[in-house]
Protein backbone atom coordinates (compact mmCIF):
# COMPACT_ATOMS: atom_id res chain seq x y z
CA UNK A 1 0.00 0.00 0.00
CA UNK A 2 1.42 3.78 -0.92
CA UNK A 3 2.22 6.11 2.45
CA UNK A 4 -0.70 8.21 1.27
CA UNK A 5 -3.68 7.91 2.85
CA UNK A 6 -6.59 7.53 0.39
CA UNK A 7 -8.96 11.10 0.32
CA UNK A 8 -11.96 9.55 2.15
CA UNK A 9 -14.35 10.40 -1.08
CA UNK A 10 -12.80 7.44 -3.03
CA UNK A 11 -13.04 5.02 -0.05
CA UNK A 12 -16.90 5.97 0.10
CA UNK A 13 -16.67 6.02 -3.34
CA UNK A 14 -15.32 2.56 -3.61
CA UNK A 15 -17.07 0.88 -0.83
CA UNK A 16 -20.55 2.12 -2.97
CA UNK A 17 -19.40 0.41 -5.95
CA UNK A 18 -18.63 -2.50 -4.02
CA UNK A 19 -21.66 -3.35 -2.00
CA UNK A 20 -23.38 -2.02 -5.92
CA UNK A 21 -21.70 -4.91 -7.32
CA UNK A 22 -22.90 -7.30 -4.52
CA UNK A 23 -26.22 -6.55 -4.88
CA UNK A 24 -26.16 -7.22 -8.29
CA UNK A 25 -24.56 -10.41 -8.00
CA UNK A 26 -26.94 -11.30 -5.28
CA UNK A 27 -30.47 -10.59 -6.76
CA UNK A 28 -28.70 -12.06 -10.28
CA UNK A 29 -28.59 -15.20 -8.78
CA UNK A 30 -31.39 -14.79 -6.62
CA UNK A 31 -33.83 -14.19 -9.06
CA UNK A 32 -32.25 -17.25 -11.39
CA UNK A 33 -33.19 -19.40 -8.33
CA UNK A 34 -36.44 -18.56 -7.63
CA UNK A 35 -37.48 -18.38 -11.07
CA UNK A 36 -38.67 -21.76 -11.07
CA UNK A 37 -40.29 -21.46 -8.22
CA UNK A 38 -42.66 -18.84 -9.35
CA UNK A 39 -42.92 -20.26 -12.86
CA UNK A 40 -44.61 -23.59 -10.84
CA UNK A 41 -46.66 -21.43 -8.25
CA UNK A 42 -47.99 -19.00 -11.54
CA UNK A 43 -48.38 -22.13 -13.86
CA UNK A 44 -50.91 -23.30 -11.27
CA UNK A 45 -53.46 -20.87 -12.23
CA UNK A 46 -53.11 -21.05 -15.98
CA UNK A 47 -55.14 -22.76 -18.63
CA UNK A 48 -52.12 -25.49 -20.03
CA UNK A 49 -52.02 -24.23 -23.36
CA UNK A 50 -50.58 -20.80 -22.15
CA UNK A 51 -47.63 -22.79 -19.60
CA UNK A 52 -46.39 -23.43 -22.57
CA UNK A 53 -47.19 -20.66 -24.75
CA UNK A 54 -45.57 -17.69 -22.94
CA UNK A 55 -42.57 -16.96 -20.77
CA UNK A 56 -44.39 -14.40 -18.44
CA UNK A 57 -45.68 -15.36 -15.10
CA UNK A 58 -48.38 -13.18 -14.69
CA UNK A 59 -51.88 -15.45 -16.32
CA UNK A 60 -53.56 -14.06 -18.97
CA UNK A 61 -56.71 -15.80 -18.30
CA UNK A 62 -56.47 -17.04 -14.59
CA UNK A 63 -58.15 -20.11 -13.82
CA UNK A 64 -58.56 -22.67 -10.74
CA UNK A 65 -59.15 -25.47 -13.17
CA UNK A 66 -55.35 -26.86 -12.20
CA UNK A 67 -55.72 -26.08 -8.54
CA UNK A 68 -59.04 -28.28 -8.41
CA UNK A 69 -58.17 -31.16 -10.65
CA UNK A 70 -55.02 -31.70 -9.37
CA UNK A 71 -56.81 -31.51 -5.50
CA UNK A 72 -58.78 -34.07 -6.64
CA UNK A 73 -55.89 -36.34 -8.50
CA UNK A 74 -56.32 -38.47 -11.10
CA UNK A 75 -57.04 -41.48 -7.93
CA UNK A 76 -60.03 -42.39 -6.07
CA UNK A 77 -58.54 -40.84 -3.38
CA UNK A 78 -57.69 -36.61 -2.86
CA UNK A 79 -54.89 -34.84 -2.45
CA UNK A 80 -56.10 -34.57 1.50
CA UNK A 81 -56.14 -37.97 1.69
CA UNK A 82 -52.34 -38.22 0.95
CA UNK A 83 -51.08 -35.19 2.86
CA UNK A 84 -52.88 -37.14 6.53
CA UNK A 85 -50.81 -40.30 5.10
CA UNK A 86 -47.81 -38.11 4.99
CA UNK A 87 -48.51 -36.63 8.63
CA UNK A 88 -49.73 -40.01 9.87
CA UNK A 89 -46.12 -41.26 10.42
CA UNK A 90 -44.45 -37.75 10.30
CA UNK A 91 -45.25 -36.68 13.68
CA UNK A 92 -44.78 -39.87 15.45
CA UNK A 93 -41.09 -39.78 13.58
CA UNK A 94 -40.55 -36.06 14.75
CA UNK A 95 -41.67 -37.24 18.45
CA UNK A 96 -39.48 -40.03 18.54
CA UNK A 97 -36.59 -38.83 17.02
CA UNK A 98 -36.51 -35.84 19.55
CA UNK A 99 -37.23 -38.19 22.67
CA UNK A 100 -34.26 -40.33 21.65
CA UNK A 101 -31.97 -37.98 20.61
CA UNK A 102 -31.91 -36.12 23.77
CA UNK A 103 -31.74 -39.13 25.84
CA UNK A 104 -28.69 -40.44 24.04
CA UNK A 105 -27.14 -37.31 23.54
CA UNK A 106 -27.65 -36.46 27.26
CA UNK A 107 -26.03 -39.88 27.65
CA UNK A 108 -23.01 -39.42 25.67
CA UNK A 109 -22.31 -35.35 26.88
CA UNK A 110 -22.84 -35.77 30.60
CA UNK A 111 -22.06 -39.22 32.03
CA UNK A 112 -18.32 -41.03 32.31
CA UNK A 113 -18.35 -44.53 31.22
CA UNK A 114 -16.02 -46.40 29.62
CA UNK A 115 -16.70 -48.06 25.76
CA UNK A 116 -18.00 -44.62 25.63
CA UNK A 117 -15.75 -43.09 22.66
CA UNK A 118 -16.05 -46.22 20.71
CA UNK A 119 -20.07 -45.88 20.74
CA UNK A 120 -20.02 -41.63 19.99
CA UNK A 121 -17.26 -42.78 17.14
CA UNK A 122 -19.90 -45.52 15.88
CA UNK A 123 -22.49 -43.17 15.94
CA UNK A 124 -20.64 -40.55 13.76
CA UNK A 125 -19.43 -43.38 11.52
CA UNK A 126 -23.32 -43.88 11.04
CA UNK A 127 -24.05 -40.44 9.12
CA UNK A 128 -21.80 -41.14 6.75
CA UNK A 129 -22.72 -44.59 6.26
CA UNK A 130 -24.58 -44.98 2.77
CA UNK A 131 -28.45 -45.48 3.21
CA UNK A 132 -28.69 -48.25 0.13
CA UNK A 133 -26.35 -50.71 2.00
CA UNK A 134 -28.65 -51.23 4.86
CA UNK A 135 -31.60 -51.13 2.67
CA UNK A 136 -32.38 -54.59 1.35
CA UNK A 137 -31.84 -56.24 4.98
CA UNK A 138 -33.93 -53.99 6.87
CA UNK A 139 -36.53 -54.67 4.12
CA UNK A 140 -36.20 -58.45 4.05
CA UNK A 141 -36.30 -57.35 7.94
CA UNK A 142 -39.51 -55.83 8.11
CA UNK A 143 -41.45 -58.27 5.87
CA UNK A 144 -40.33 -60.76 8.38
CA UNK A 145 -41.90 -58.71 10.99
CA UNK A 146 -45.26 -58.43 8.80
CA UNK A 147 -44.76 -54.54 8.19
CA UNK A 148 -45.06 -54.61 4.94
CA UNK A 149 -47.43 -51.67 3.51
CA UNK A 150 -48.06 -50.09 7.09
CA UNK A 151 -46.17 -46.80 8.51
CA UNK A 152 -44.56 -49.07 11.19
CA UNK A 153 -41.06 -49.15 9.06
CA UNK A 154 -41.04 -45.58 8.57
CA UNK A 155 -40.47 -44.30 12.21
CA UNK A 156 -39.85 -47.02 14.83
CA UNK A 157 -36.37 -47.08 13.62
CA UNK A 158 -36.34 -43.76 15.14
CA UNK A 159 -37.20 -44.75 18.74
CA UNK A 160 -33.39 -45.68 18.53
CA UNK A 161 -31.74 -42.80 17.36
CA UNK A 162 -30.87 -44.03 13.68
CA UNK A 163 -30.44 -41.22 12.74
CA UNK A 164 -27.08 -39.81 14.07
CA UNK A 165 -27.09 -36.95 12.57
CA UNK A 166 -28.92 -35.15 15.31
CA UNK A 167 -27.38 -37.04 18.32
CA UNK A 168 -24.12 -35.59 17.48
CA UNK A 169 -26.93 -32.10 16.96
CA UNK A 170 -27.50 -32.42 20.23
CA UNK A 171 -24.44 -33.47 21.94
CA UNK A 172 -22.78 -30.67 20.16
CA UNK A 173 -25.06 -28.29 22.06
CA UNK A 174 -24.75 -29.38 25.36
CA UNK A 175 -20.93 -29.56 25.04
CA UNK A 176 -21.62 -25.53 24.84
CA UNK A 177 -23.36 -24.94 27.80
CA UNK A 178 -22.10 -25.63 31.22
CA UNK A 179 -23.30 -27.39 33.51
CA UNK A 180 -23.42 -25.30 36.35
CA UNK A 181 -27.35 -25.74 36.75
CA UNK A 182 -26.82 -29.17 36.45
CA UNK A 183 -25.00 -29.59 39.46
CA UNK A 184 -26.55 -27.73 41.45
CA UNK A 185 -29.61 -29.22 40.95
CA UNK A 186 -28.17 -32.78 41.62
CA UNK A 187 -27.12 -31.06 45.31
CA UNK A 188 -30.60 -30.14 45.70
CA UNK A 189 -31.36 -33.15 45.25
CA UNK A 190 -32.49 -34.08 41.96
CA UNK A 191 -31.57 -37.55 40.38
CA UNK A 192 -30.13 -37.06 36.71
CA UNK A 193 -33.69 -37.85 35.22
CA UNK A 194 -35.09 -34.99 36.63
CA UNK A 195 -32.25 -32.62 35.68
CA UNK A 196 -32.64 -33.72 32.17
CA UNK A 197 -36.29 -32.57 32.57
CA UNK A 198 -36.28 -29.60 34.32
CA UNK A 199 -33.00 -28.28 33.89
CA UNK A 200 -31.47 -29.37 30.74
CA UNK A 201 -34.43 -29.28 28.12
CA UNK A 202 -35.35 -26.49 28.99
CA UNK A 203 -31.80 -24.77 27.80
CA UNK A 204 -31.65 -26.87 24.60
CA UNK A 205 -34.88 -26.53 23.38
CA UNK A 206 -33.46 -24.69 20.58
CA UNK A 207 -31.69 -27.79 19.27
CA UNK A 208 -34.71 -29.93 20.47
CA UNK A 209 -37.11 -27.09 17.77
CA UNK A 210 -34.07 -27.46 15.15
CA UNK A 211 -34.07 -31.47 15.49
CA UNK A 212 -37.64 -31.38 14.74
CA UNK A 213 -38.19 -29.38 12.17
CA UNK A 214 -35.35 -30.46 10.25
CA UNK A 215 -36.71 -34.00 10.80
CA UNK A 216 -40.11 -32.92 9.28
CA UNK A 217 -38.47 -31.38 6.51
CA UNK A 218 -36.36 -34.31 5.50
CA UNK A 219 -39.47 -36.81 6.69
CA UNK A 220 -41.93 -35.24 4.29
CA UNK A 221 -39.67 -35.09 1.38
CA UNK A 222 -38.38 -38.78 2.06
CA UNK A 223 -39.31 -41.05 -0.99
CA UNK A 224 -36.84 -44.36 -1.48
CA UNK A 225 -38.65 -45.80 1.80
CA UNK A 226 -42.29 -45.21 1.48
CA UNK A 227 -41.32 -46.50 -2.47
CA UNK A 228 -39.87 -49.77 -0.71
CA UNK A 229 -42.73 -50.48 2.32
CA UNK A 230 -45.73 -48.83 0.61
CA UNK A 231 -47.92 -50.33 -1.97
CA UNK A 232 -51.17 -49.47 -1.36
CA UNK A 233 -52.78 -46.24 -2.78
CA UNK A 234 -54.96 -45.63 -0.06
CA UNK A 235 -51.46 -45.29 2.21
CA UNK A 236 -49.26 -43.37 -0.02
CA UNK A 237 -47.95 -40.19 1.07
CA UNK A 238 -47.88 -36.88 -0.61
CA UNK A 239 -43.89 -37.62 -2.26
CA UNK A 240 -45.11 -40.82 -3.96
CA UNK A 241 -48.53 -39.35 -4.53
CA UNK A 242 -46.97 -37.17 -6.94
CA UNK A 243 -44.79 -39.88 -9.11
CA UNK A 244 -47.84 -41.90 -9.23
CA UNK A 245 -49.57 -38.22 -10.79
CA UNK A 246 -46.72 -37.65 -13.13
CA UNK A 247 -46.83 -41.32 -14.33
CA UNK A 248 -50.73 -40.99 -14.83
CA UNK A 249 -51.11 -37.12 -16.20
CA UNK A 250 -47.59 -36.42 -17.43
CA UNK A 251 -48.48 -35.57 -21.26
CA UNK A 252 -51.35 -33.55 -20.67
CA UNK A 253 -52.17 -31.77 -17.49
CA UNK A 254 -48.83 -29.69 -16.54
CA UNK A 255 -51.04 -27.31 -14.50
CA UNK A 256 -52.68 -30.14 -12.43
CA UNK A 257 -48.76 -31.82 -11.78
CA UNK A 258 -47.56 -27.77 -11.34
CA UNK A 259 -50.38 -27.52 -8.77
CA UNK A 260 -49.92 -30.17 -6.95
CA UNK A 261 -46.54 -29.92 -6.62
CA UNK A 262 -47.18 -26.98 -4.85
CA UNK A 263 -49.70 -27.53 -2.35
CA UNK A 264 -47.11 -30.03 -1.62
CA UNK A 265 -44.21 -28.31 -0.94
CA UNK A 266 -46.62 -25.35 0.97
CA UNK A 267 -45.80 -27.41 4.44
CA UNK A 268 -42.12 -27.03 4.15
CA UNK A 269 -42.50 -23.86 3.40
CA UNK A 270 -44.98 -22.24 6.14
CA UNK A 271 -42.71 -24.60 8.66
CA UNK A 272 -39.65 -22.66 7.46
CA UNK A 273 -40.80 -19.49 7.14
CA UNK A 274 -42.10 -19.35 10.56
CA UNK A 275 -39.02 -20.80 12.33
CA UNK A 276 -36.15 -20.32 9.83
CA UNK A 277 -33.47 -18.77 12.75
CA UNK A 278 -33.96 -22.43 13.54
CA UNK A 279 -32.53 -23.73 10.49
CA UNK A 280 -29.86 -21.87 10.40
CA UNK A 281 -28.44 -22.28 13.97
CA UNK A 282 -29.35 -26.16 13.07
CA UNK A 283 -27.08 -26.31 10.45
CA UNK A 284 -24.17 -24.55 11.62
CA UNK A 285 -23.69 -26.46 14.87
CA UNK A 286 -22.53 -29.48 13.53
CA UNK A 287 -19.90 -27.79 11.47
CA UNK A 288 -18.64 -24.71 13.25
CA UNK A 289 -18.83 -24.82 16.96
CA UNK A 290 -17.43 -28.49 16.83
CA UNK B 1 -20.00 -35.26 34.85
CA UNK B 2 -22.09 -38.25 36.43
CA UNK B 3 -19.58 -40.99 37.07
CA UNK B 4 -22.24 -43.58 37.44
CA UNK B 5 -21.92 -45.65 34.10
CA UNK B 6 -25.04 -48.09 34.81
CA UNK B 7 -27.31 -44.82 34.48
CA UNK B 8 -24.82 -43.65 31.60
CA UNK B 9 -25.18 -46.76 29.87
CA UNK B 10 -29.33 -46.60 30.22
CA UNK B 11 -29.49 -43.06 28.96
CA UNK B 12 -27.49 -44.24 25.57
CA UNK B 13 -29.34 -48.08 25.09
CA UNK B 14 -31.78 -46.71 22.67
CA UNK B 15 -28.89 -46.19 20.47
CA UNK B 16 -26.86 -49.20 21.08
CA UNK B 17 -30.30 -51.19 20.49
CA UNK B 18 -30.88 -49.19 17.23
CA UNK B 19 -27.54 -49.36 16.23
CA UNK B 20 -27.34 -53.16 16.34
CA UNK B 21 -30.62 -53.67 15.03
CA UNK B 22 -31.22 -51.41 12.20
CA UNK B 23 -27.53 -50.33 11.66
CA UNK B 24 -24.83 -53.60 12.33
CA UNK B 25 -27.11 -56.10 12.05
CA UNK B 26 -28.49 -55.11 8.08
CA UNK B 27 -24.85 -54.01 7.25
CA UNK B 28 -23.29 -57.63 8.27
CA UNK B 29 -26.71 -59.17 6.46
CA UNK B 30 -26.10 -57.37 3.35
CA UNK B 31 -22.34 -58.70 3.10
CA UNK B 32 -23.51 -62.09 3.62
CA UNK B 33 -26.36 -61.28 0.99
CA UNK B 34 -23.74 -60.14 -1.43
CA UNK B 35 -22.90 -63.84 -1.90
CA UNK B 36 -25.39 -65.41 -2.18
CA UNK B 37 -28.04 -65.90 -5.27
CA UNK B 38 -31.34 -64.70 -3.45
CA UNK B 39 -33.67 -63.82 -5.05
CA UNK B 40 -36.68 -61.35 -3.55
CA UNK B 41 -39.65 -63.60 -3.87
CA UNK B 42 -38.49 -65.99 -2.24
CA UNK B 43 -38.21 -66.78 1.65
CA UNK B 44 -34.93 -65.88 3.04
CA UNK B 45 -33.55 -69.39 4.05
CA UNK B 46 -33.62 -70.30 -0.12
CA UNK B 47 -30.59 -68.65 0.02
CA UNK B 48 -27.49 -70.15 -1.76
CA UNK B 49 -24.04 -69.06 -1.04
CA UNK B 50 -22.24 -68.10 -4.33
CA UNK B 51 -18.94 -67.54 -3.05
CA UNK B 52 -17.87 -64.47 -5.03
CA UNK B 53 -19.91 -64.93 -7.94
CA UNK B 54 -21.56 -61.90 -7.81
CA UNK B 55 -18.49 -59.89 -8.18
CA UNK B 56 -17.35 -62.00 -10.67
CA UNK B 57 -20.74 -61.53 -12.63
CA UNK B 58 -20.19 -57.48 -11.86
CA UNK B 59 -16.43 -57.75 -13.40
CA UNK B 60 -17.87 -58.30 -16.49
CA UNK B 61 -21.22 -56.51 -16.11
CA UNK B 62 -21.22 -53.35 -18.99
CA UNK B 63 -24.52 -51.96 -17.54
CA UNK B 64 -22.34 -51.96 -13.74
CA UNK B 65 -19.27 -49.86 -15.31
CA UNK B 66 -21.48 -47.36 -17.45
CA UNK B 67 -23.86 -46.99 -13.72
CA UNK B 68 -20.02 -46.66 -12.22
CA UNK B 69 -18.34 -44.06 -14.48
CA UNK B 70 -21.76 -42.15 -14.77
CA UNK B 71 -21.64 -41.94 -10.73
CA UNK B 72 -17.86 -40.79 -10.34
CA UNK B 73 -18.99 -38.28 -13.16
CA UNK B 74 -21.52 -36.69 -10.99
CA UNK B 75 -20.00 -36.66 -8.08
CA UNK B 76 -16.89 -35.38 -9.53
CA UNK B 77 -18.68 -32.20 -11.26
CA UNK B 78 -21.72 -31.50 -8.52
CA UNK B 79 -19.79 -31.80 -5.44
CA UNK B 80 -16.99 -29.23 -6.41
CA UNK B 81 -19.12 -27.01 -8.51
CA UNK B 82 -21.72 -26.74 -5.44
CA UNK B 83 -18.86 -26.16 -2.86
CA UNK B 84 -16.90 -23.80 -5.03
CA UNK B 85 -20.41 -21.80 -5.48
CA UNK B 86 -21.60 -21.73 -2.16
CA UNK B 87 -18.26 -20.14 -1.01
CA UNK B 88 -18.55 -17.79 -3.46
CA UNK B 89 -21.94 -16.47 -2.52
CA UNK B 90 -20.92 -16.86 1.27
CA UNK B 91 -18.37 -14.98 0.29
CA UNK B 92 -20.61 -11.94 -1.37
CA UNK B 93 -22.98 -12.46 1.40
CA UNK B 94 -20.62 -11.83 4.16
CA UNK B 95 -20.05 -7.93 4.03
CA UNK B 96 -22.17 -5.22 5.91
CA UNK B 97 -25.24 -5.14 3.52
CA UNK B 98 -28.88 -4.30 4.11
CA UNK B 99 -31.17 -7.21 3.16
CA UNK B 100 -28.55 -9.89 4.29
CA UNK B 101 -31.48 -11.93 6.27
CA UNK B 102 -33.49 -11.85 2.96
CA UNK B 103 -30.71 -13.22 0.66
CA UNK B 104 -29.89 -15.65 3.12
CA UNK B 105 -33.55 -17.07 3.15
CA UNK B 106 -34.06 -16.78 -0.53
CA UNK B 107 -30.98 -18.91 -1.22
CA UNK B 108 -31.46 -21.09 1.52
CA UNK B 109 -35.14 -22.01 0.74
CA UNK B 110 -34.35 -24.11 -2.28
CA UNK B 111 -31.73 -26.65 -0.52
CA UNK B 112 -34.75 -27.15 2.01
CA UNK B 113 -37.21 -27.73 -0.75
CA UNK B 114 -34.86 -29.63 -2.96
CA UNK B 115 -35.01 -32.82 -2.02
CA UNK B 116 -38.49 -33.52 -2.66
CA UNK B 117 -40.38 -35.32 -5.19
CA UNK B 118 -42.03 -31.87 -5.69
CA UNK B 119 -39.55 -30.35 -6.78
CA UNK B 120 -38.06 -33.34 -8.79
CA UNK B 121 -41.08 -33.24 -10.89
CA UNK B 122 -40.96 -29.58 -11.19
CA UNK B 123 -37.23 -30.25 -12.80
CA UNK B 124 -38.55 -32.16 -15.53
CA UNK B 125 -41.20 -29.84 -16.68
CA UNK B 126 -38.48 -27.09 -16.50
CA UNK B 127 -36.17 -28.97 -18.76
CA UNK B 128 -39.08 -30.40 -20.71
CA UNK B 129 -39.61 -30.17 -24.35
CA UNK B 130 -41.59 -26.75 -24.70
CA UNK B 131 -40.71 -26.46 -20.66
CA UNK B 132 -39.14 -23.03 -19.24
CA UNK B 133 -35.75 -23.59 -20.26
CA UNK B 134 -36.53 -23.98 -23.76
CA UNK B 135 -39.02 -21.33 -23.78
CA UNK B 136 -36.11 -19.01 -22.12
CA UNK B 137 -34.05 -20.33 -25.03
CA UNK B 138 -36.29 -19.77 -27.88
CA UNK B 139 -37.52 -16.30 -26.77
CA UNK B 140 -33.53 -15.10 -26.20
CA UNK B 141 -33.41 -16.07 -29.70
CA UNK B 142 -31.55 -19.81 -29.02
CA UNK B 143 -32.67 -23.16 -30.37
CA UNK B 144 -34.23 -25.30 -28.13
CA UNK B 145 -32.22 -28.35 -26.47
CA UNK B 146 -33.53 -31.85 -25.64
CA UNK B 147 -32.59 -31.72 -22.27
CA UNK B 148 -34.19 -35.22 -21.10
CA UNK B 149 -33.93 -37.12 -24.29
CA UNK B 150 -29.97 -36.03 -24.96
CA UNK B 151 -27.45 -38.43 -23.33
CA UNK B 152 -25.02 -35.23 -23.27
CA UNK B 153 -27.24 -33.18 -21.54
CA UNK B 154 -29.73 -35.43 -18.88
CA UNK B 155 -27.10 -35.50 -16.40
CA UNK B 156 -26.38 -32.01 -16.26
CA UNK B 157 -30.46 -31.27 -15.66
CA UNK B 158 -29.50 -33.44 -12.04
CA UNK B 159 -26.44 -31.78 -11.40
CA UNK B 160 -28.54 -28.45 -11.74
CA UNK B 161 -30.64 -29.62 -9.26
CA UNK B 162 -28.10 -30.40 -6.28
CA UNK B 163 -26.72 -26.71 -7.27
CA UNK B 164 -29.66 -25.07 -6.90
CA UNK B 165 -29.63 -26.73 -3.53
CA UNK B 166 -26.23 -25.18 -2.54
CA UNK B 167 -28.31 -22.89 0.51
CA UNK B 168 -26.98 -25.14 3.16
CA UNK B 169 -23.48 -25.35 2.16
CA UNK B 170 -23.10 -21.84 1.98
CA UNK B 171 -25.15 -21.38 5.27
CA UNK B 172 -22.31 -23.50 6.89
CA UNK B 173 -19.66 -21.11 5.09
CA UNK B 174 -21.04 -17.83 6.29
CA UNK B 175 -20.94 -19.54 9.69
CA UNK B 176 -17.44 -20.11 9.31
CA UNK B 177 -16.60 -16.47 7.37
CA UNK B 178 -18.67 -14.54 10.35
CA UNK B 179 -16.46 -16.92 12.88
CA UNK B 180 -12.91 -15.62 11.74
CA UNK B 181 -12.01 -12.74 13.95
CA UNK B 182 -12.08 -9.36 12.63
CA UNK B 183 -8.70 -8.17 14.53
CA UNK B 184 -6.95 -10.50 12.00
CA UNK B 185 -7.96 -8.99 9.09
CA UNK B 186 -7.00 -5.70 10.47
CA UNK B 187 -3.52 -6.44 11.44
CA UNK B 188 -3.13 -7.92 8.47
CA UNK B 189 -4.30 -4.61 6.54
CA UNK B 190 -2.00 -2.23 9.07
CA UNK B 191 1.12 -4.72 7.58
CA UNK B 192 0.59 -3.79 4.48
CA UNK B 193 -1.19 -6.97 3.06
CA UNK B 194 -3.16 -6.89 -0.45
CA UNK B 195 -7.00 -8.62 -0.86
CA UNK B 196 -5.82 -11.84 -2.20
CA UNK B 197 -3.01 -12.00 0.00
CA UNK B 198 -5.41 -12.02 3.25
CA UNK B 199 -7.87 -14.19 1.67
CA UNK B 200 -5.05 -17.04 0.93
CA UNK B 201 -3.48 -16.86 4.47
CA UNK B 202 -6.13 -15.43 6.85
CA UNK B 203 -9.27 -16.71 5.33
CA UNK B 204 -9.04 -19.91 3.66
CA UNK B 205 -6.72 -21.27 6.49
CA UNK B 206 -9.45 -20.87 8.90
CA UNK B 207 -12.00 -22.00 6.90
CA UNK B 208 -10.42 -25.01 6.32
CA UNK B 209 -12.29 -26.89 8.77
CA UNK B 210 -15.85 -25.43 7.58
CA UNK B 211 -14.46 -26.71 3.86
CA UNK B 212 -13.63 -30.25 5.31
CA UNK B 213 -17.39 -30.72 7.07
CA UNK B 214 -19.05 -29.59 3.47
CA UNK B 215 -17.14 -31.65 1.37
CA UNK B 216 -17.10 -34.93 3.09
CA UNK B 217 -21.40 -34.11 3.95
CA UNK B 218 -21.63 -33.50 -0.04
CA UNK B 219 -19.51 -36.36 -1.19
CA UNK B 220 -21.18 -39.15 1.20
CA UNK B 221 -24.58 -37.19 -0.33
CA UNK B 222 -23.59 -37.33 -3.80
CA UNK B 223 -22.70 -40.45 -4.07
CA UNK B 224 -26.15 -41.48 -2.90
CA UNK B 225 -28.11 -39.42 -5.36
CA UNK B 226 -31.81 -41.38 -6.08
CA UNK B 227 -34.70 -39.23 -6.22
CA UNK B 228 -33.38 -36.99 -9.14
CA UNK B 229 -32.52 -39.72 -11.76
CA UNK B 230 -35.36 -41.98 -10.52
CA UNK B 231 -37.95 -38.89 -10.84
CA UNK B 232 -36.44 -36.79 -13.51
CA UNK B 233 -34.64 -39.12 -16.24
CA UNK B 234 -35.61 -42.45 -15.07
CA UNK B 235 -32.14 -43.54 -15.49
CA UNK B 236 -32.52 -42.42 -19.10
CA UNK B 237 -31.73 -42.13 -21.72
CA UNK B 238 -29.51 -44.92 -22.41
CA UNK B 239 -28.55 -45.08 -19.00
CA UNK B 240 -26.55 -41.89 -19.14
CA UNK B 241 -27.93 -40.85 -16.08
CA UNK B 242 -28.25 -44.82 -13.89
CA UNK B 243 -26.15 -43.46 -10.67
CA UNK B 244 -25.13 -46.54 -8.79
CA UNK B 245 -28.05 -46.22 -6.33
CA UNK B 246 -30.77 -46.50 -8.52
CA UNK B 247 -29.21 -49.37 -10.45
CA UNK B 248 -29.15 -51.17 -6.79
CA UNK B 249 -32.87 -50.01 -6.49
CA UNK B 250 -33.72 -51.67 -9.72
CA UNK B 251 -31.75 -55.04 -9.30
CA UNK B 252 -33.33 -55.54 -5.94
CA UNK B 253 -36.77 -54.10 -5.86
CA UNK B 254 -37.79 -54.76 -10.35
CA UNK B 255 -35.65 -57.39 -11.22
CA UNK B 256 -35.36 -59.16 -7.06
CA UNK B 257 -31.81 -60.56 -7.74
CA UNK B 258 -31.37 -59.08 -4.50
CA UNK B 259 -27.98 -60.76 -4.12
CA UNK B 260 -26.01 -59.20 -6.94
CA UNK B 261 -27.99 -55.71 -5.44
CA UNK B 262 -26.09 -56.59 -2.08
CA UNK B 263 -23.04 -56.98 -4.15
CA UNK B 264 -23.34 -53.63 -5.41
CA UNK B 265 -24.58 -51.50 -2.46
CA UNK B 266 -20.94 -52.78 -0.84
CA UNK B 267 -19.23 -51.72 -3.50
CA UNK B 268 -21.10 -48.79 -3.31
CA UNK B 269 -19.95 -48.56 0.27
CA UNK B 270 -16.77 -49.36 -0.38
CA UNK B 271 -16.19 -45.96 -2.47
CA UNK B 272 -17.69 -43.88 -0.27
CA UNK B 273 -15.70 -45.24 2.63
CA UNK B 274 -12.47 -45.07 0.74
CA UNK B 275 -13.26 -41.42 -0.18
CA UNK B 276 -14.29 -40.53 3.67
CA UNK B 277 -10.97 -42.46 4.73
CA UNK B 278 -8.57 -40.69 2.48
CA UNK B 279 -10.03 -36.78 3.63
CA UNK B 280 -10.15 -37.79 6.84
CA UNK B 281 -6.43 -39.20 6.51
CA UNK B 282 -5.45 -35.88 4.21
CA UNK B 283 -7.09 -33.38 7.04
CA UNK B 284 -3.78 -33.35 9.30
CA UNK B 285 -1.92 -31.69 6.04
CA UNK B 286 -4.51 -29.59 5.17
CA UNK B 287 -7.08 -28.53 7.55
CA UNK B 288 -6.36 -26.20 10.38
CA UNK B 289 -7.31 -26.22 13.41
CA UNK B 290 -6.39 -22.59 15.43
CA UNK B 291 -6.14 -24.08 19.11
CA UNK B 292 -6.09 -27.75 19.73
CA UNK B 293 -9.71 -28.31 21.39
CA UNK B 294 -9.34 -29.16 25.40
CA UNK B 295 -12.21 -31.99 25.33
CA UNK B 296 -12.16 -34.33 22.13
CA UNK B 297 -14.35 -37.00 23.02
Amino acid sequence: MSLMPTPRRDIAWIGRANALVRYGVLIGVGLIMLYPLFWMVAASFKPNHEIFGSVSLWPRDPTMDGVVKGWRTGTEYSFATYLLNSFAFIIPKVVLTVVSSVLVAYGFARFRMPGKQLWFALMVATILLPKSVLLIPQYLMFREFGWLDTYLPLYIPCAFATDGFFVFMVVQFLRGIPPDMEEAAVIDGCNSLQVLWHVVVPVIMPAIISVALFQFMWSLNDFLYPLIYLSSVGKYPVALALKMAIDVTEATAWNEVLAMSTIALLPSLIVFFLAQKYFVEGITSGSVKG
Amino acid sequence: MYDNRVSGYLYIAPFLIGLATFTLFPFLSSFLLSFSDYQLQDPVQQARFLGLGNYIQMASDDTFYGSLGVTFLYVFITVPLKLAFALFIAFVLNFKLRGIGFFRTAYYVPSILGGSVAIAVLWRYVFAGDGLINQVLVWAGGEPLNWLGEPAYALFTIVLLRLWQFGSAMVVFLAGLQNIPTDLYEAATIDGAGKARIFFTITLPLLTPVIFFNFIMQIVQAFQEFNGPYIITGGGPLKSTYLLPLMIYEEAFKYFNVGYAAALSWVLFLIIALFTIIAFASAKYWVFYGNEREDRE
